[in-house]
């Protein structure tokens, strides 16, 4: 064999692979959730929050069967496509999260200090029971089709609010939401991050959310989500229930309108 | 006392597939804290599944598997109606034993 045929034997030995690798990641990335797909651990969060909606808890002893998401109380089906919304009996635009902590005190009587103890779990000795209820109301709406109305105006504030705070640009970065989900294609390490200020984008970003990570071990809801945006934005705390909070979500839910709603879900 | 496990068994044709999804943080022995403690070992360790009464499948588990372990698998036989039942004990002596009808 000639060296000039050994050079290229080896330089299509070496290279082949790093094609393979750099073209198809993101395949790769989708093949890995596929596989979960079909044992996702968020069906253990949906169970027990489904647990908890129907135990009798807190001071008064009631269960959440009352509680009104929104649809009349107690109806959980098709809720979740249909939040944030405005609330007359709180005066307010609540998302989920908020709801539910609003219905665990006026309907069980937890303080608000107690139902917003652990918005987030970590590990076996501090669940979050808020996720679990969270995992469980967003499963019955799974193939109910996203609709937020704007029809109060505390709604359309709350979208517009949102909406500033997407492209409010701050902290030590300078950082916004649209530099990093303003753009096709941007990611982080080898995670495709959505672009939001599409609809498709949003759409599917919206939707898959709450999820269990994989990497984590752990279910982490939409606020979640935001909180940790905030966080490697090196913006300041997101408090939880926040106005803030809940105008971001207002505007990215608004914005997946249409999309038919695919959570629980898993990823890495 | 654990959790609830989630189990799933369906038939197709002369094969039942048994789906089991378990809550428990297998914890493998080697993380350390915030403090620099070492998390002790805290792991399912036995894994028996019998269909009405006989052994079909028994496991030893070690650090290696994730948390909240998801197992899969099939077995020749099995009629509709008939009893799964998945029993789990940890490395604490804790377990838990839940059961599924074959769909």
């Amino acid at each position: 064999m000639k060296p000039s045929t050994l050079l290229a034997a080896l330089a299509g030995i070496v290279v082949a692979p790093l094609v393979w690798a750099q073209g198809s990641t993101s395949d790769e990335i989708a093949k890995y959730r596929a596989a979960l797909q079909d044992g996702n651990p968020a069906e253990l969060w949906e169970a027990r929050g489904e647990d908890l909606w129907k135990q009798k808890r807190g001071p008064k002893q009631v269960s959440l069967e009352r509680c009104d998401l929104g649809r009349g109380a107690g109806v959980v089906k098709g809720a979740y496509a249909e939040l944030p919304r405005y609330f007359a009996d709180a005066d307010r635009v609540m998302d989920l999260e908020t709801r539910l902590v609003w219905c665990m005190v006026q309907l069980q009587g937890f303080t608000e200090a107690e139902a917003k103890k652990t918005p987030f779990g970590s590990g076996s000795d501090r669940k979050s029971d808020l996720e679990a209820l969270t995992a469980y109301v967003t499963s019955e709406s799974r193939g109910v089709k996203m609709n937020v109305a704007l029809t109060h105006p505390k709604e359309l504030e709350a979208y517009r609010v949102g909406e500033k705070l997407f492209y409010y640009r701050g902290g030590t970065h300078d950082f916004a939401c649209a530099t990093c989900h303003g753009e096709d294609g941007k990611r982080i390490r080898l995670q495709d991050l959505p672009n939001l200020m599409t609809a498709e984008g949003a759409q599917k970003a919206y939707t898959s959310w709450p999820a269990y990570r994989v990497s984590q071990g752990e279910l982490r809801t939409f606020e979640w989500r935001l909180y940790d945006c905030f966080r490697q934005q090196r913006f300041p705390e997101l408090i939880f229930g926040s106005d803030g909070a809940i105008a971001l979500t207002m505007y990215l839910a608004r914005n997946a309108n249409g999309a038919v709603y695919d959570a629980p879900a898993i990823k890495r | 006392m654990g959790e609830p496990m989630k189990i799933r068994a369906t038939l197709t044709g002369d094969t039942t597939e048994v789906k089991v999804l378990m809550t428990h943080a297998m914890e493998t022995g080697q993380r350390k804290d915030a403090q620099g403690q070492t998390s002790p070992a805290w792991l399912i360790q036995t894994i028996l599944v019998t269909w009405n009464g006989k052994s079909v499948l028994s496991a030893q588990w070690g650090p290696a598997v994730a948390k909240n372990p998801f197992l899969s698998f099939r077995f020749k036989g099995g009629a509709k109606g008939d009893k799964i039942v998945v029993r789990w004990i940890d490395s604490r002596g804790d377990q838990r034993t839940d059961e599924a009808s074959i769909a």
